[in-house]
């Protein structure tokens, strides 16, 4: 007789726990194929300002720790993320990529977390600088973290469109909440489970799954995100600039009606970073 | 009334009384004694291989805290340095050179995570090999030597960051010679980088600290790092000079005394290979009337007793200013009379052992100069063992300019305290040295901080802090203290060409 297998309840990473929807609503997925796979929480405003209160709460924690310390939790990251690939690969797949495009897409992911591990203790020796003012007066500028970044992710390549925007944020100390692909939410459900065992304190990032049209307006309005960054259509660009427009939040979007090319090497790097950063400068005299 | 609103003020109280305890009561020994995988006889690693040396020779490596024999080391010759050098000229040929950068980073990855997996061995090891304390091997340098590779890691696929306006290309082979105060860390710092630019590496460890070094060959090993990228032969001075002075090292690097280094400066005149050299030093550490002088004593005790003094950033000149000598004198001694000296393996230790019988000589030939010139010497009553490498921690005060405990180098647990009165003096007296690797200020004032920090010609200036260190942050001297700097992005670029 064969075993019957046990089905995984997909649920939400936020907090550091693994939430429904406070709205107990789901919504059926269904994989390339059209057989029923598990039904996904439908997040709501609700869920999304929890998420938020999440966020804040780690937020001065995590940009307190070291350079040195967050590159290696994001090391860490790439870890769990290897020894899972397999399973990454197979939560790709259930949208339809190809095993060898899936495959392909875990990899990526890994070495983009892998480069901005390297990156959390040198964009401050590249963005932050002393200045020569003319004055006896030592000036430096350096950087800080935003805060609560809000992060829109494109329907298509779940998982690296996923890594690519939010692990600059984190790079520099950001905290992030993130909408997954609506049409693709199963990998960011597995990201998820491996957030939890990565060393990455709760709450730095929180995932979201759910409907698009529900959430965005939040996304845009909440005043305790200081940034939106991500992938948007021509409506929601507009829609979220004049939300923006009021906590004078700071707006990174993508054009969803462009193609975006993930894996190439250009959307990683320091400038990734700097669209996520304030910059502070001090003056301080230099006398006897 | 402003005069009314201020709190009365407090009665003075009698200084308080403090409770020295001495040898009232022993503290348990606390030794470190897990195993650490020591091989007894230790080969050259060429073409990640461990590989007998061509004319068969070892030399003993010693424990200086027992004296006794803890391994043979390989004696590479010429031969075995020419062997390594095509080795490494072959892996940059075919491999390492021509590696994408995101992939050598990986491999830097992976070292740093076999290290910290290994990394109380490697302590245990450093600290039976060298004498320093197994606390330091233990908190400092095997970790820190992890944080290097870590930190150059990441730089190996942002290598166009480096140099902003050019591109930067490696140079190939690169021949390393490093000392025996931090074996593992200076092995690290000369690595790291030089291997995250795209080189490949001959180094030497020096003679009576290779164990650790070659013991690093078995983490290459497990890191699967392609064979040649990095060889380490162990000798004395002639395998120094071999590795120093073969054809094919298109930069060597070189830390150590200045003595040596002007040797091998020499040795290359007349060849294109680009040099780095990071020398001795005689730090002034200088003390302002308004610094905090508990924090300030603590920083001149770390200052000077780091690793025994074997530091070539020791803040071996104490400048003091003139009002505050005796009250920084007074907590200097009794706090210097707690300082616990022996068994390096003893987790409780603060200095371990002189690192060998010749360094013994010299400091204690040193000390017996600043007696005989008429500085006043004090030394910590303690006891120490009767067999090893020891000597007991050392304040000179009275020191003259002039002192030979004031101009040279003494590499132990020694300090000259010298007195000035005015910011331009202590200026003067700290500048005046052919050295100029490092420097510390003690003041409550930020403006002096910088005024001293714009007007002391040496590399590294610790304010109210001392002997710190880290991946990011550029290492390396003014004048005789050489040139060159390791760590942070200037550490990169002296591992590079910029096209």
């Amino acid at each position: 007789m064969s075993r019957l297998p046990i089905t995984k309840t997909p649920k939400c990473y936020v907090g550091g726990a693994f939430i429904r929807s406070e709205s107990g609503r789901v919504a059926p997925l269904h994989d390339a194929r059209g057989a029923f796979f598990a039904n996904i929480p439908q997040c709501t405003r609700k869920d999304l300002r929890n998420a938020v209160e999440a966020a804040a709460k780690a937020g001065p924690g995590w940009a307190k720790r070291s350079a040195y310390n967050r590159g290696q939790i994001l090391y860490r990251l790439a870890e769990m993320m290897e020894a899972r690939s397999a399973e990454l690969a197979e939560a790709i797949q259930i949208g339809g990529s190809t095993k060898a495009d899936a495959n392909h897409e875990v990899a990526s992911s890994i070495e983009r977390l892998i480069h901005y591990a390297g990156w959390t203790d040198k964009y401050e020796q590249l963005l932050g600088n002393v200045n020569p003012v003319a004055s006896p007066h030592f000036n430096f500028t350096v950087t800080e973290p935003m805060g609560i970044i809000g992060v829109l992710t494109p329907e298509e390549a779940p998982l690296l469109a996923l890594i690519t925007l939010i692990a600059p944020a984190i790079t520099c100390g950001n905290t992030v909440i993130a909408l997954a692909s609506e049409s693709q939410p199963y990998p960011a459900i597995v990201l998820g489970e491996m957030l939890a065992t990565s060393d990455l304190p709760g709450g730095v990032v929180n995932l979201l799954t759910g409907q698009r049209s529900e959430l965005v307006p939040t996304f845009a309005s909440h005043t305790h995100l200081r940034a939106i960054s991500g992938v948007a259509n021509a409506d929601e660009r507009k829609e979220i600039r004049l939300a923006a427009a009021d906590s004078v939040k700071r707006v990174n979007l993508r054009k969803a009606e462009d193609p975006t090319d993930w894996p190439s090497p250009k959307l990683q790097g320091l400038s990734a970073i700097r669209e996520l950063i304030e910059f502070k400068t001090t003056w301080h005299p230099i006398g006897a | 009334m402003p005069a009314a609103s201020r709190p009365a003020k407090k009665t003075a109280r009698p200084s308080s009384r403090e409770l020295v305890f001495g040898d009232l009561w022993e503290f348990d020994p606390a030794p470190e004694t897990a195993d650490p995988k020591l091989k007894t006889k230790c080969d050259l690693f060429i073409h990640g291989q461990f590989v007998k040396p061509s004319a068969g020779k070892y030399f003993d490596s010693i424990n200086p805290a027992t004296e006794t024999k803890l391994a043979d080391i390989a004696l590479a010759t010429n031969t075995d340095v020419d062997l390594a050098y095509r080795s490494a000229r072959k892996a940059y040929d075919s491999v390492w050179g021509r590696m994408p950068g995101a992939e050598r980073g990986k491999y830097l990855f992976r070292i740093a995570r076999l290290l910290q997996d290994h990394a109380r061995e490697f302590a245990i090891a450093e600290t039976l090999d060298g004498g320093k304390p197994i606390k330091e091997s233990r908190d400092f340098d095997v970790p820190m030597a992890a944080a290097h590779f870590f930190y150059h890691a990441g730089w190996a696929d942002k290598l166009e960051y480096v140099s902003p306006g050019r591109s930067v290309k490696p140079l190939g082979v690169v021949g390393q010679v490093i000392p025996w105060n931090f074996p593992l860390l200076m092995l690290a710092w000369k690595l790291a980088p030089a291997l995250a630019m795209g080189n490949t590496v001959v180094i030497k460890p020096a003679e009576t600290t290779s164990i650790t070094a070659l013991k690093f060959g078995e983490i290459l090993q497990e890191a699967e790092l392609p064979p040649g990228v990095v060889n380490i032969v162990s000798g004395a001075g002639e395998t120094g000079a071999a590795v120093m002075g073969h054809p094919a090292a298109a930069k060597i690097a070189f830390t150590g005394s200045t003595e040596v280094g002007k040797i091998i400066m020499r040795s290359v005149a007349g060849t294109d290979k680009k040099v780095t050299m990071e020398l001795g030093g005689k730090a002034a550490n200088i003390v302002f009337d308004d610094a905090p002088l508990d924090q300030a004593v603590e920083g001149i005790v770390n200052g000077i007793f780091f690793n025994q003094g074997h530091v070539c950033c020791a803040g071996s000149r104490l400048l003091v200013q003139e009002s505050i000598t005796d009250a920084v004198l007074t907590k200097l001694k009794r706090r210097i009379e707690v300082l616990r000296v022996g068994d390096p393996m003893d987790k409780n230790t603060d200095l371990g052992a002189i690192n060998s019988k010749e360094q013994l000589n010299k400091i204690t030939e040193l000390v017996e100069s600043g007696v005989r010139e008429g500085a006043e010497l004090y030394q910590s009553p303690c006891r120490l063992p009767s067999k090893g490498f020891f000597f007991k921690p050392s304040v000179f005060s009275n020191v003259s300019m002039s002192h030979r405990v004031a101009r040279e180098e003494i590499f132990g647990p020694v300090l000259s305290v010298l007195t000035f009165r005015t910011v331009d003096e202590a200026i003067e007296k700290a500048n005046n040295t052919a050295y100029g690797l490092s420097a510390g200020v003690w003041t409550d004032k930020g403006s002096r901080i910088l005024k001293m920090s714009t007007e002391l010609k040496a590399g590294v200036v610790w304010a109210n802090t001392y002997n710190k260190f880290d991946p990011t942050s550029p290492f390396g001297g003014y004048k005789e203290s050489g040139f060159g700097r390791e760590g942070g992005r200037q550490g990169l670029i002296d591992y590079c060409r910029e096209e």
